[in-house]
């Protein structure tokens, strides 16, 4: 589904991501983790489309199509779902108003109608209910004065909405209690099939107990240094990011 | 003849139209010999740095409309709030239009100015109240009071809500090549008593109109009084608005403002807070493109202890459109315990528009809050990232972004039929395309 190949980016003249490869195919999950500074949230913002991120070498193909020629709307409509870390206050747009609206942009984007009222709002109550949202949190202004598992949930809850083929998660269990991530955890993985993956960015080895990986990685000064299971992360739970360092 | 020789040589016509014995009347004179003396503000005049009324006075308008013209109600339905019912003060070219206007005396008053000033039941109000706040060193708003003549009288009694809002409306139909109108309105609002009232001001075809308005409210003790004032009009269409309130112990008043279109808006609104808690809401949204100027002047003037008063003003700029926010915050030595707020954010949609924002803080007392802040910039870079990386292209995220700034403003409306109207137009200047309920 996404194949990296050789990439390095800089932001404001900094190179961050100096020949990251990476190959996620349909059903899997992978996670990045690595310690602060290591590149993790750059590699998410470099496949979303940031702006501030340029890439300077290398190759991004989803689907076969190279992503560094697309703006951010076009990944989105091609499948790409990025749950950012620090999810953005938009005062004056609603929840609501602002999954039609993201919605129906990628609908029309591939030729649809907009989605019927009725039909949008049965989706809108199935996924809030499944991500444990009320009602009334869904006419707010969108994260505006949110707690911060607030906004972590209803980044899923756009996640489920939008149906994105890949999803990444950066650092989506940051700021959140136990309860929290594991409502946020059961509702990523009620979404997962087999034709769609996640990537799930983490600082630490917690939410990869709720949403199992198949495969983890490590990644440290901008490239990835070590490849596993599920048994990596462990590893790196007990003896800290040190001995990978030490490694490189 | 310059425009000014003529606004005082024409001032004998108005003689033949009022009550000369009338204590009005000498108010009238006095007010004239201000305007003599002052002129029409010039750019030199600190208040007036940034908005010119030299290009708008060098023309030569009609004072004195003709006769009252009629007009079907359907072609100028879309300006009332048709959904709901209604006061509706109605005036084309500045005569009163019967005909599409909806008046009472059952209960409250909603009627005409010239009757307040030519009945004697009325004596007594118009004595306590007209032109006791404005300001008499002000030379537009003494142009005005020289030439009053017409314009809405609404008094609401002890105690009453006014169950319907009250619309006042001053078409101008073109008739006249270029038209000048003067139009006074007096607002009472007795002890715990309620208002909910509708200015606009709208041409109905393209010509030159000039309209300097002069508009008194008195809010009573514990009175709730909610003013809307909707500028969309046509590019031809100038409007110079001077809004004098005085407010008594515990009154709440608020003030919004649309500045949506026009060519020239001059907003001068002056709150003065005579008893304690009072609170007072002054709030804008500014829409403009082209060459639009929009100024807002406001003063709050904290005389009392305990009061409270929030400015919030959001402007959108475009394409050579010129915005100024000038906001004056007096705080008397009296007025412990003040807390007053003043916010102006402004956006500018390209390089050929300009905002020019100052507050003014005047605080003379030592225990009080005080907050201003003035921000001008782009549409923020992080939050349209965000958008477009659900799927909304960037010219429809920075739309949609645009329209979330300004609507926020609205929420404080209390007026559903009219916030959906505004949210619309709001929309629709922006081409927001709203796939979504409001």
């Amino acid at each position: 589904m996404l194949t990296i190949e050789n990439l390095h980016a800089k932001v404001e003249g900094k190179q961050i991501l100096n020949g990251i490869d990476l190959d996620v195919k349909a059903g899997e999950v992978h996670a990045i983790m690595g310690p602060n500074g290591s590149g993790k949230s750059t590699l998410s913002s470099v496949i979303a489309g940031h702006q501030d991120y340029e890439v300077i070498q290398g190759t991004m193909l989803m689907e076969g199509q190279e992503l560094s020629d697309l703006s951010p709307e076009e990944r989105a409509h091609k499948g790409i779902f990025l749950s950012f870390q620090y999810p953005i206050e938009i005062p004056g747009v609603s929840v609501t108003n602002f999954i039609k609206t993201a919605i129906n942009a990628s609908r029309k984007a591939k030729g649809l109608e907009d989605m019927p009222a009725n039909i949008m709002l049965k989706k809108i109550r199935e996924k809030s209910a499944l991500l444990e949202i009320d009602s009334r949190f869904l006419s707010r202004s969108l994260n505006e004065g949110f707690s911060g598992g607030e906004k972590k949930r209803n980044e899923i809850f756009q996640m489920a909405m939008l149906e994105p083929k890949l999803s990444i998660l950066d650092e989506t269990d940051s700021g959140l209690d136990i309860d929290a991530l594991k409502v946020v955890a059961n509702g990523v993985n009620k979404l997962r099939s087999k034709d769609n993956a996640v990537i799930v960015i983490t600082h630490y080895q917690r939410l990869l107990e709720y949403i199992v990986p198949d495969f983890v990685h490590v990644l440290w000064e901008g490239k990835i240094v070590k490849s596993g299971t599920k048994d990596l992360a462990i590893e790196l739970e007990e003896k800290g990011y040190d001995w990978i360092k030490e490694m490189a | 003849m310059e425009f000014k020789e003529k606004l005082l040589a024409s001032h004998l016509a108005l003689e033949e139209k009022v009550d000369l014995n009338d204590a009005v009347h000498q108010t009238r004179l006095e007010s004239l010999k201000t305007f003599e003396q002052k002129g029409f503000p010039s750019p030199k005049d600190e208040a007036w740095k940034y908005t010119s009324l030299n290009a708008m006075v060098r023309q030569d308008y009609a004072l004195f409309p003709k006769a009252e013209t009629s007009i079907e109600l359907k072609k100028v339905k879309k300006y009332f709030l048709y959904e709901i019912d209604t006061y509706k003060v109605v005036f084309m070219d500045g005569v009163y239009s019967p005909f599409l206007s909806d008046t009472t005396h059952d209960g409250l008053d909603v009627c005409l100015i010239s009757a307040a000033l030519s009945k004697a039941k009325y004596r007594n109000l118009i004595n306590t109240y007209f032109n006791k706040i404005t300001n008499k060193e002000d030379s537009l708003t003494a142009l005005n009071t020289s030439y009053t003549l017409e314009g809405a009288y609404v008094y609401i009694p002890k105690s009453v809500v006014a169950e319907k809002p009250i619309e006042i409306i001053h078409f101008s139909t073109g008739k006249e090549k270029a038209l000048w109108l003067q139009p006074r309105n007096l607002i009472v609002v007795d002890n715990n008593a309620q208002v909910q009232i509708v200015e606009r001001h709208q041409s109905l075809k393209k010509h030159s109109v000039v309209t300097n308005s002069v508009t008194e409210i008195y809010a009573h003790q514990d009175a709730l009084v909610d003013y809307y004032k909707i500028q969309n009009d046509l590019s031809t269409a100038s409007l110079i608005d001077n809004t004098y309130i005085s407010q008594e112990k515990n009154s709440n008043v608020s003030v919004h403002t649309f500045s949506l279109g026009g060519k020239l808006t001059r907003n001068n609104l002056n709150f003065y807070l005579k008893g304690e808690r009072c609170h007072s809401t002054l709030k804008g949204v500014t829409l403009l493109e082209d060459r639009q100027h929009v100024d807002h002047y406001t003063l709050v003037d904290h005389a009392s202890p305990h009061c409270e008063s929030h400015q919030d003003y959001k402007g959108v700029f475009s394409e050579g459109s010129k915005g100024v926010f000038n906001g004056k915050i007096h705080v008397d030595r009296l007025a412990q315990k003040t807390n007053a707020f003043q916010q102006s954010n402004n956006i500018l949609l390209d390089d050929k528009a300009t905002v020019n924002t100052k507050p003014q803080l005047e605080i003379f007392a030592d225990d009080v809050k005080c907050s201003h802040g003035c921000t001008v910039g782009q549409l923020d870079e992080d939050a349209l990232f965000y958008l477009r990386s659900r799927g909304i292209p960037k010219k429809e995220a920075k739309a949609l972004m645009t329209y979330a700034f300004a609507n926020n403003v609205l929420e404080s409306v209390e007026l559903p039929v009219l916030k959906k109207r505004i949210n619309k137009l709001i929309a629709e200047k922006l081409g927001v395309n709203l796939g979504f309920d409001l």
